[in-house]
């Protein structure tokens, strides 16, 4: 995206920073559940408290989740990584420092395609990705004295996966995004809800003129929580820096709010007040050190990815690139979609799978784990259409019925008597019946009206209560009246 | 390296530690001394030499992903200063 | 014969078993000692009732025939180990009034072994100082010439001046640069800083985690080998504890130190050494030499920078480690309008003079612009005084040095007050240890021309604290201290 300014063009320049919660029963570094929604300061240990004399101990599966998410970002695994104390003074940070990863993360350079609107694509470098545990939550609107403190959150591993700062446009931050989420989906790692916050934002934003390579003062947004809000927050600050700069400023680094309702971003955070995090090497836990076989055996159990899916539904399946795309964005889609086209007619599937279905789902509000229709009857369904069983109206019928009772499409057929009529004799009785009832038609026909040919077989078809099968119709008509 | 008052204030307010007014030329007097001091490392060639922040060269253990702990909120909150409705209180954050 | 408080532990396990004394009666007879020896001000919380009631189980334990190794062995207890439902305060103000929770693991194992608990022991604040001065329970008294009121040493002051007052038949400590073995030194007692990872962390008030380690300081040094066989064990809860098997230690004591190679190095031999303490030190020499052992000239060259590595890292930890106390989840807290006045007001009242000082240096050694002058720096000599050791043991199996420059000195010492750095030069003999994480023992080896007890200190390899024990015992046999009774 070019901003056009009143003397140039300009450019943004952006890099994201995303905290991505990683999924896991206990917290990364105590016994503590991870779960969501319980009484306050219940699923707290007392490392998670920051008790005196307590001591970290890492957590297995979330150095399996950040290896198996690394692998997923096509990224440089490090079999050395290091943990470090980050140090502030905050009310949810009990022991007054963040154990995170800083000079040694354990996962390296990285790299994300993106789809664009236009059907490009475009690859996004990961800078790094380090595991850390997360704040507690500071609840400010109870009381209008006093700041009340959860640790039910405090330790819940995190993943932040840094860019370099390749987004040219907020639609490329917004695509990333929703690859990115659906990757970690994929892997199983991270639900991605932003809205929940399992999923956080930061958002670092420059401008320079257009086709110029040099790095102008950034400022940083924390927290947007949405991608629509990360798209919005990406292009208004970009303005403001350019407004800045045409008027002759600067723009000083500073950390700002990025403010839902008005779209625009305030100042929170002057660098001069910049944190002095004072890193150094976490004494309580030595170096994490991966062997080969490890990260082998993590890589063997990697899923088909969304990408490698998308390929093979175009080159195997026949889909269209959007298609893929669309069905590939989310996993439970992409797997009922292949549960639902084996064996079927897969472009067709794909049709009424983002057709009918999707618009049955979004009128009943539910989830694709939750649809009344399983694959396998969306599937037959197809099917049914295919061996000329029913016809294609028939089925739009068919599936409203599927989508109320979540019966059989067979079932369905057969109780209501949908079954297609391609019994010739019985066809012919009835074109022969509105042939006869209908002369004028007829002779219009003969005199070059061919046009009727349609309303011959609507007729037809109207008194076979949409039975009969619409071939064998036009093949009889065409017969007689010729 | 010689530090200065601002130095010494800032210092102090990292650790969120108060040094009250009369003390802090001594303090930064005797900041001075105990750097001086620890300066004579600089006399060591440790162009060749990795940091040692791990004595015992050892590997990380992990733990196993099992929920061992919580649903004691009441031992978690029994030493707090001013605790209310299962919350830790402070008075309000400031930005 | 002699007061049943005055039996080291290995004689009392034996009374007890042959039923000399009952455990009850035993652990009144220390009751009623500690009570008399207040003045000393070595505990910080006397938990009488805690300890007769452990007496009663540990006694029907004895009947039953179901004793374990420490049975009814009353301990004192370091206030730096939590203990569960029991207040510990690391002798700060900070921590007024709390009350753990959770129990430390080096005690737990203790206490399952049938050990029970006296009370609490004062130490310096945080474990920061080296004369038990900066708690804030105020000063302990060294009991060796009470009246001169000498510091016991520290930080773990108290422990070592209620083992050689009797006041508990034996303590826990912990040594960050010298904090178990130069307070035995002071007060005429012996104490092991195992290796780093042979004791779990787990439950102790930290001060610097990558030097921390507990041990037992006793009346001799089979009981810290007793001691220590059971406080010592890979802990799941610890990170940097050791999966490393735990032998018996009593079994190297008494063996023979024929052949043995005894270090001897030169750097701890300045030109000003105070010569009571060159003297007691070739005494030690002597001893080893004279049972069969060689002794060999070593150079730890990096020595003398290793008090400045140790007070940039140990700071520079605790700066870290000390942040949790804000006033916010337990402990003290004075008000403030927001959030950071309560921070600065809780931590400005709570932390005494000491502490704050090396808050200060550890925050600003971290600081933006300097970690690489100071912390990085400070870690990378740290390795170069690890490798002096790794080459010296090349050469011997051990080492041996005085274990502090000077005996005991009187509580309120004016050149300490006035510069810190010269109550830091007490740790010089002692901090290289921790910063190369190996196990150091001090032993009593003789009196300074007015009576006070000098130590000795055993350097050994990693985890072969056995050589260190069996070179102490040798000592401890020939040197004939003696024992406050």
């Amino acid at each position: 995206m070019i901003i056009e300014g009143k003397e140039k063009k300009w450019e943004i320049v952006c890099g994201l920073e995303i905290h991505c919660q990683i999924i896991s029963e206990s917290k990364i570094f105590s016994g503590a559940s991870t779960r969501f929604g319980a009484d306050a300061n219940e699923n707290v240990s007392f490392v998670d408290a920051g008790m005196p004399g307590m001591l970290p101990t890492l957590n297995r599966y979330c150095v399996h989740q950040a290896v198996k998410t690394g692998l997923g970002l096509r990224a440089k695994i490090n079999k050395f990584s290091e943990f470090s104390r980050k140090n502030y003074f905050y009310a949810d940070m009990p022991t007054g420092y963040q154990i995170t990863q800083f000079q040694y993360p354990i996962v390296g350079e990285g790299v994300v395609t993106v789809d664009l609107e236009d059907g490009s694509s475009k690859d996004i470098r990961i800078e790094r990705m380090h595991i850390e545990q997360d704040a507690g939550k500071s609840i400010h609107d109870i009381d209008s004295r006093k700041t009340f403190i959860d640790l039910n959150r405090a330790g819940v591993g995190l993943m932040e996966i840094v860019t370099k700062p390749d987004f040219r446009s907020p639609e490329e931050a917004g695509a990333f995004l929703k690859k990115l989420r659906s990757i970690l989906r994929y892997l199983g790692t991270c639900d991605g809800n932003m809205d929940e916050g399992s999923m956080r934002c930061d958002v670092n934003v420059s401008v320079r003129p257009a086709g110029s390579d040099e790095l102008r003062t950034r400022c940083e947004m924390k927290n947007v929580n949405s991608v629509k809000f990360v798209m919005q927050a990406i292009e208004n600050e970009a303005r403001r820096h350019v407004e800045v700069y045409e008027n002759g400023g600067t723009v000083e680094q500073e950390t700002r709010q990025f403010d839902p309702i008005s779209g625009q971003t305030k100042v929170m955070r002057k660098k001069e007040f910049a944190h002095d995090y004072r890193y150094f090497p976490e004494p309580d836990l030595p170096p994490l050190v991966l062997t080969d076989e490890y990260i082998k055996q993590v890589a063997d159990e990697l899923p088909e990815l969304p990408d490698a899916k998308k390929a093979r539904f175009v080159e195997k399946l026949g889909l269209t690139k959007y298609d893929a795309m669309v069905i590939c964005e989310n996993k439970e889609v992409a797997d009922f979609f292949e549960k639902a086209a084996a064996g079927h007619d897969a472009k067709k599937v794909a049709n009424w799978l983002m057709g009918d279905f999707f618009a049955m789902l979004k009128r009943k509000n539910l989830t694709i784990d939750e649809s009344p229709v399983s694959a396998e009857n969306l599937g037959a369904l197809v099917e049914l259409i295919e061996k000329n069983v029913i016809s294609g109206k028939i089925a739009k019928d068919v599936f409203e019925i599927m989508s109320e009772t979540g019966d059989a499409p067979e079932k369905i057929v057969e109780e209501k008597g949908l079954k297609q009529v391609t019994d010739t004799g019985a066809i012919e009785a009835v074109v022969d019946k509105v042939i006869a009832e209908n002369p004028d038609k007829v002779s219009a026909y003969k005199g070059g009206k061919t046009g009727l040919m349609g309303w011959f077989v609507g007729q037809v078809i109207k008194e076979s209560k949409g039975k009969a099968n619409p071939q064998i119709v036009n093949r009889l008509l065409a017969e007689k009246l010729n | 390296m010689a530090i200065d008052r601002q130095t010494v204030n800032r210092v102090a307010f990292l650790a969120r530690l108060k040094i009250d007014d009369d003390k802090i030329e001594a303090t930064e007097e005797e900041f001075n001394k105990i750097l001086n001091w620890v300066e004579q490392l600089n006399e060591v060639n440790t162009d060749e030499v990795e940091p040692l922040s791990a004595v015992n060269d050892l590997p990380l253990i992990c733990r196993e992903d099992n929920v061992t702990e919580g649903s004691q909120a009441d031992k978690i909150l029994a030493n707090a200063p001013m605790a209310e409705y299962g919350y830790f209180v402070v008075p309000k954050v400031v930005e | 014969m002699e007061k049943i408080t005055s039996l080291t532990v290995h004689e009392t396990l034996d009374g007890l078993k042959n039923k000399e004394f009952t455990a009850t009666e035993l652990t009144a007879a220390y009751i009623k000692e500690m009570e008399k020896r207040r003045a000393l001000n070595a505990y910080v919380l006397e938990t009488p009732e805690h300890a007769l009631k452990q007496a009663e189980e540990a006694d029907r334990r004895y009947r039953d025939g179901t004793a374990r190794v420490l049975e009814g062995i009353p301990l004192g207890i370091k206030d730096l180990f939590c203990t569960k439902d029991i207040r510990t305060t690391a002798c700060s103000r900070i921590l007024d009034g709390f009350v753990p929770p959770y129990e430390s693991t080096v005690t737990a194992n203790l206490f399952a072994a049938g050990a029970s608990c006296l009370g609490k022991l004062n130490l310096d604040e945080f474990a920061m100082g080296g004369s038990n001065e900066t708690s804030c329970y105020g000063p302990v008294v060294n009991p060796w010439q009470e009246e001169r009121k000498l510091v016991p040493g520290g930080s773990s002051g108290g422990s070592a001046a209620a083992v050689a007052a009797n006041i508990c038949a034996a303590a826990t400590g912990t040594d960050t640069g010298g904090s178990i073995r130069q307070p035995s030194a002071f007060c005429g007692v012996t104490g092991i800083k195992p290796t780093y990872g042979r004791c779990s962390r787990y439950g102790i008030v930290a001060f610097a985690s990558s030097l921390d380690q507990a041990g037992p300081i006793a009346k001799d040094v089979r009981d810290c080998a007793l001691l220590l066989n059971v406080m010592a064990g890979y802990d799941h809860r610890d990170s940097t504890s050791v999966k490393a098997e735990v032998p018996d230690f009593t079994k190297a004591l008494g063996q023979s130190v024929k052949g043995l190679k005894v270090g001897i190095p030169a750097e701890y031999r300045p030109a000003g050494l105070n010569p009571e303490i060159a003297a007691c030190w070739d005494r030690g020499i002597e001893i080893l030499k004279s049972a069969g052992a060689e002794i060999v000239n070593i150079s730890l060259p990096h020595t003398k920078y290793a008090l400045a590595v140790y007070y940039i890292i140990a700071p520079a930890e605790a700066s870290s480690n000390l942040a949790r106390y804000d006033g916010l989840r337990y402990g003290l807290r004075v008000p403030g309008e927001h959030l950071d006045n309560m921070y600065i007001n809780t931590r400005s009242a709570g932390f005494g003079k000491e502490v704050k000082r090396r808050i200060m240096i550890g925050t600003y050694v971290l600081s933006a612009g300097y970690y690489d002058a100071y912390y990085l720096k400070a870690q990378k000599v740290r390795r170069l005084i690890r490798d002096d050791f790794v080459q010296a043991f090349n050469r011997c199996d051990v080492i041996l040095t005085p274990t502090a420059p000077t005996p005991a000195f009187p509580i309120g010492d004016n050149s300490m007050k006035e510069n810190p750095i010269n109550m830091w030069l007490n740790d010089v003999f002692t901090v290289s240890v921790n910063l190369a994480g190996l196990p150091g023992l001090s032993l009593p080896a003789g009196l300074s021309g007015d009576g006070l007890p000098l130590g000795l200190q055993l350097i050994g390899r990693a985890f072969d604290e056995e050589t260190v024990f069996k070179a102490a015992s040798a000592i401890e046999k020939e040197c004939g201290f003696e024992r406050l009774k």
